[in-house]
C-alpha cells in the first residue's frame, strides 16, 4: 500500500552534487528534478558521471557536496527510512550465486520487511522467470540477472524506480520486452529514473532527460523541448542528385544541403520538407526517398557529448 | 514491519548453509580427531608432551583436549578466518553489498547479523572438533577416568562435564580471533587480504608469546587465552587463569569490532 503522506513529495531533487576522487572532479554540481510519473532518462557516455551520481541518490556514497532528496528524505543522513518507496540497482544487478533466483529473492524480501515476500510470485511472474526460479543464479544469463534485478526491485512495490542500464546484456527482444515493462509500470504510476546508451529506446519511453558530459549536467528537460530546440535532418534520393541539390539550396527554409555518399542531407522543418517535395516533382524529379535522417535524441546527445557549437544553445 | 538483526542473521546463516565450503571447514574440524586416532595406531607411546597426553591412550574423553592444544596453534584460526575474513569482503567483491544497501535493513542490523554468523560458525566448528573427538576417543579408549593436570583422578563423567566447560572457554579467544578477521574483511574489501592477514595476526601472537619473555606479554596476548582451559583441569580449578582466559579475549574481540563497526556505517560503496 502506497503511503499517501508522501503523495506530494518530488520522487527526486538533487541540489549542486560533488564527488571528488583526489583530483578527479566525477561529479560537478548536479542539479536533478525527478517529478512523480516521469520516465526519466539519465544519459551520457562512458565515464560521465551517471553511475557515481546514482549511487549518490541511492545513499551508496557520499557526496562531498550538496544535496539529495528522495520524496523529501535525505538518503545520506535518513537511511533506510529515506530508500522507503524506492527501489532499483545500480551497475550490473549482482546476486548470490549459490542460491537460486527465488532464495535470492526471498533473501531480499526479508531485508526488506513488511508484505515484500507476497510480492514474488508476482514479480518473478511479470519478468517471465517464474520457471526459472528454482535455479541457482550462477547459471543465469546475463539477461536474466537483469530481470531478475528487475523483479528483486519490484518486490518493495516502489513508487521510485532506479535502473542503470537496465537492457544491458539483453538480446533485441529482451530489449523489447524491457521497454514494454517499464512503460506497463509507468502506466501504473510508478517514477521511473533510468540511465541507458540504448538512445533510441530512450526517445521512445522516457518523457523527461538529462545529459551528462564530464561530471556536469550538459541538458535537463521535457523530450519535447528536446525536439523543438534540434532542427531534424532529412535524407533525400531522387533521379537526378545534381538537380535536386540545387533545387535544395534554392528552397527557402533548407539549410546544410550536402551530398554524402549518395543521398542528400538537408536540415529543414515539416513544412519546408513538404514544400520542396513538391518543388522537386514539379521540376520533373522523381523522388525514392525523403525520410528523416536520425534521432533527435540522438542528435542532441552527440551535439552536447562530442560537438561543442550547439552546447550554449541547448544546455540554456 | 522493519526488519531486525535476528532476520539478517537467519539469512547469514541461510548463505553459509548452502556453501560447500563452510562443510568443508567443519568436516575438517571434525577430521582432524579422527587422524589423531589413526596416527595414534601406527604408532606406540605419547603424546606426552601435550597437556593431558598423558592420558590419551588411557581414556577417549582426553582425545578431544589433546586435539585443542594442536588445534590451538594455527588449525582453528586458518578456519575461522576462511569465513570471518571473507562474510562482508565476498560481497563486496560480489557486488551484492550494494544490493543489500539499497533495502530496508539497517547497516548494523547487517554487520550485527554477519557477526553472530560467523561467531555461530566459529562455535559449531569447535562443536564438531569436540564431538568427533569424542566418538572417535570413546571408540578407541573408552569411556574412562582420567588424571588433571595436577594429578588428581576425575570420573569420567566428571571429566566429560569438563571437556564440554574446555571447549567453551577454548571458544573464547577463537571468536576474538574471528572478530578480528571480520574487522579485516571490512576494512580492505578483500577476502584474500583480510583470510591471509587473520592468519598472520595469529602467527604472530604465536611468534611474539614464544620470542618475547615478557611476562605480562606472554600472560595477556591472545595467543595464550587458548590454553586458559587448563584451568579446568587443575585441583582445585584455576579461576584465575579462566576468567582472564574470557576477559582478555573479550578486549582482543571488541576493539576489532568497535573498528569494523566504525568503517562499515560510514562506507562508501564505490566500484
Amino acid at each position: 500500500m502506497r503511503d499517501p503522506a508522501h503523495a506530494g513529495e518530488v520522487p527526486v531533487e538533487a541540489r549542486a552534487l560533488v564527488k571528488r576522487y583526489g583530483h578527479i572532479l566525477a561529479v560537478d554540481h548536479v542539479d536533478l528534478t525527478v517529478h512523480a510519473g516521469d520516465i526519466y532518462g539519465f544519459l551520457g557516455p562512458n565515464g560521465a558521471g551517471k553511475t557515481t551520481a546514482m549511487r549518490m541518490l541511492l545513499g551508496l556514497l557520499t557526496a562531498d557536496e550538496g544535496a539529495v532528496r528522495l520524496f523529501g528524505r535525505d538518503p545520506h543522513t535518513d537511511l533506510p527510512a529515506a530508500l522507503d518507496g524506492v527501489a532499483g540497482f545500480v551497475e550490473t544487478p549482482n546476486f548470490y550465486p549459490f542460491l537460486t533466483g527465488r532464495k535470492n529473492l526471498e533473501l531480499f524480501a526479508a531485508l526488506d520487511g513488511g508484505a515484500a515476500s507476497a510480492r514474488i510470485d508476482e514479480a518473478l511472474e511479470l519478468v517471465e522467470l517464474r520457471e526459472r526460479a528454482s535455479d541457482k543464479v550462477g547459471g543465469y544469463s546475463q539477461g536474466m540477472k537483469q530481470r531478475l534485478g528487475l523483479a528483486v526491485s519490484l518486490i518493495r512495490d516502489p513508487r521510485l524506480l532506479v535502473l542503470d542500464e537496465p537492457t544491458n546484456g539483453l538480446d533485441p527482444a529482451g530489449i523489447r520486452d524491457m521497454r514494454a515493462m517499464i512503460k506497463g509500470l509507468a502506466e501504473r504510476g510508478m517514477t521511473i529514473f533510468l540511465s541507458s546508451h540504448q538512445l533510441a529506446e530512450m526517445e521512445e519511453i522516457c518523457s523527461r532527460v538529462a545529459i551528462i558530459r564530464s561530471g556536469s549536467i550538459v541538458y535537463e528537460g521535457a523530450l519535447e523541448d528536446v525536439r523543438a530546440s534540434v532542427a531534424p535532418r532529412y535524407r533525400l534520393r531522387t533521379t537526378d542528385q545534381a538537380r535536386a541539390l540545387e533545387l535544395c539550396e534554392a528552397q527557402p527554409g533548407v539549410a546544410d544541403a550536402t551530398r554524402e555518399g549518395g543521398d542528400i542531407v538537408l536540415t529543414a522543418d515539416e513544412g519546408t520538407v513538404i514544400a520542396l517535395s513538391r518543388t522537386l516533382v514539379e521540376s520533373g524529379l522523381g523522388i525514392a526517398a525523403l525520410a528523416p535522417e536520425s534521432a533527435t535524441l540522438e542528435s542532441l546527445f552527440f551535439e552536447l557529448t562530442e560537438g561543442t557549437a550547439a552546447q550554449g544553445a541547448a544546455a540554456a | 514491519m522493519r526488519p531486525t538483526s535476528l532476520t539478517a542473521y537467519r539469512w547469514e546463516v541461510r548463505k553459509l548453509l548452502a556453501e560447500k565450503r563452510s562443510y568443508i571447514g567443519i568436516g575438517a574440524a571434525a577430521l582432524l580427531p579422527t587422524l589423531f586416532v589413526i596416527v595414534m595406531g601406527l604408532q606406540t607411546g605419547g603424546p606426552y608432551d601435550v597437556p593431558l597426553g598423558h592420558n590419551l591412550r588411557h581414556s577417549g574423553i582426553a582425545l578431544s583436549l589433546v586435539v585443542l592444544t594442536f588445534a590451538s596453534r594455527f588449525g582453528a584460526q586458518l578456519v575461522t578466518a576462511l569465513v570471518a575474513g571473507d562474510i562482508v569482503a565476498t560481497e563486496d567483491a560480489g557486488g551484492t553489498l550494494k544490493m543489500v544497501f539499497t533495502r530496508s535493513a539497517t547497516r548494523s542490523q547487517i554487520l550485527t547479523g554477519k557477526t553472530l554468523a560467523a561467531f555461530t560458525y566459529t562455535l559449531v566448528l569447535i562443536a564438531a572438533l569436540g564431538v568427533a573427538g569424542l566418538i572417535g576417543g570413546v571408540i578407541a579408549w573408552g569411556f574412562q577416568p582420567i588424571v588433571d593436570l595436577s594429578g588428581a583422578t576425575l570420573s569420567a563423567p566428571h571429566a566429560l562435564a569438563l571437556l564440554v566447560a574446555a571447549l567453551a572457554v577454548f571458544g573464547a579467544p577463537l571468536l576474538a580471533t574471528a572478530a578480528f578477521g571480520i574487522f579485516l574483511s571490512v576494512a580492505t574489501r578483500n577476502s584474500a587480504a583480510a583470510i591471509v592477514g587473520t592468519l598472520v595476526y595469529s602467527l604472530a601472537q604465536e611468534a611474539i608469546g614464544g620470542l618475547v619473555h615478557v611476562h605480562w606479554i606472554q600472560t595477556y596476548i591472545l595467543s595464550a587465552q587458548f590454553d586458559a582451559w587448563h584451568g579446568l583441569f587443575r585441583t582445585p580449578v584455576d579461576w584465575a587463569e579462566i576468567t582472564r582466559g574470557l576477559w582478555v579475549s573479550l578486549i582482543f574481540a571488541i576493539a576489532p569490532l568497535v573498528a569494523a563497526f566504525w568503517l562499515f556505517l560510514r562506507r562508501d560503496v564505490a566500484n
